[in-house]
């Protein structure tokens, strides 16, 4: 997994040093290309989890980026438009994240999206305080969140 | 071609910062209020940044660009939660709207002040100050 990855970056320094042009998407092409090369050399393996796991993360950049752009325009509209239509409440969320890696991501995540904001974390690190600003109900919210964000946050941790 | 993608970056950059210190005077109470401001901060410092890598095609730009908004994405959500909860342990109160509050009367039970980032072991009478606080009112 990780010499996976240290053997992806090497191969993108060299390819970077080869062509001889410090850019950024030279850079990123060259790590298309080692991961490629990566995946023809290893598809034997036992161990591909590698494989698996990059274009997931991709994949999660993307659905996060979405989201966040999707709940930026609603609370954008809210901002500006004279009537309020949000209905904030703060939800107990249980967690199904244990280590304190997964947990911080979590809620790094969870605060980043525009419209919820944590509170606070219990103590035996099992539930999390959300401040939600639209809340039609906390069920929803909750079963959303759960097979939404943190699955596919999971995913890729685990 | 990058002329439009990065007007296009810069003028939604722009304008998400512009609705969060819109967001600052309309919003009704303080949650609300730190909700907006802090991610749509973090998201137009971010579009503007990316905006400037893509402008330069110089590599000290864009890696100062890059560990700029890692910490920012670190930095921001941390820094708003921290004071979301001194927020709440003072006694802030809640907009007159707001539907639930599953977390009133949950620090006096089996969920107390200590979560799993950085707080040491000085803390530990703060809150209780404030859990009385909360009780007497």
């Amino acid at each position: 997994m990780i010499k996976n990855f240290l053997m992806n970056l090497l191969l993108s320094a060299i390819w970077v040093a080869l062509t001889g042009s410090l850019y950024y998407t030279n850079f990123l092409f060259g790590f298309m290309l080692g991961f490629f090369i990566l995946w023809i050399m290893n598809r034997n393996e036992a161990d591909q989890r590698y494989f698996y796991r990059v274009p997931k993360i991709i994949s999660f950049a993307f659905y996060f980026l979405y989201e966040i752009i999707k709940a930026n325009v609603q609370v954008a509209f809210d901002v500006i438009t004279p009537k309020y239509f949000f209905k904030p409440g703060i939800v107990k969320y249980p967690m199904s994240a244990r280590t304190d890696f997964e947990i911080n991501l979590l809620s790094t995540m969870i605060s980043l999206t525009p419209g919820t904001l944590i509170v606070d974390i219990s103590d035996d690190k099992k539930t999390i305080y959300i401040h939600v600003m639209y809340l039609t109900d906390p069920e929803t919210f909750v079963r959303q969140t759960q097979t939404g964000l943190e699955r596919r946050l999971l995913a890729i941790l685990r | 071609m990058i002329d439009i993608v990065l007007a296009l970056l810069s003028t939604v950059g722009a304008l998400s910062i512009l609705f969060a210190s819109i967001g600052i005077l309309r919003m009704p109470d303080f949650y609300l209020r730190l909700s907006v401001t802090v991610k749509a901060s973090t998201l137009g410092v971010g579009l503007l940044l990316i905006c400037a890598a893509i402008m330069f095609p110089d590599v000290s730009v864009t890696t100062k660009a890059i560990a700029i908004i890692f910490f920012l994405i670190i930095t921001a959500p941390i820094g708003a939660h921290m004071i979301g909860r001194a927020a709440y342990f003072t006694g802030t109160p809640l907009w007159k709207g707001t539907i639930v509050d599953e977390l009133a009367g949950m620090y006096n039970e089996e969920t107390h002040e200590l979560d799993s980032e950085d707080d040491d072991d000085e803390d530990d009478d703060t809150p209780n100050i404030a859990k009385t606080e909360e009780e007497t009112e």
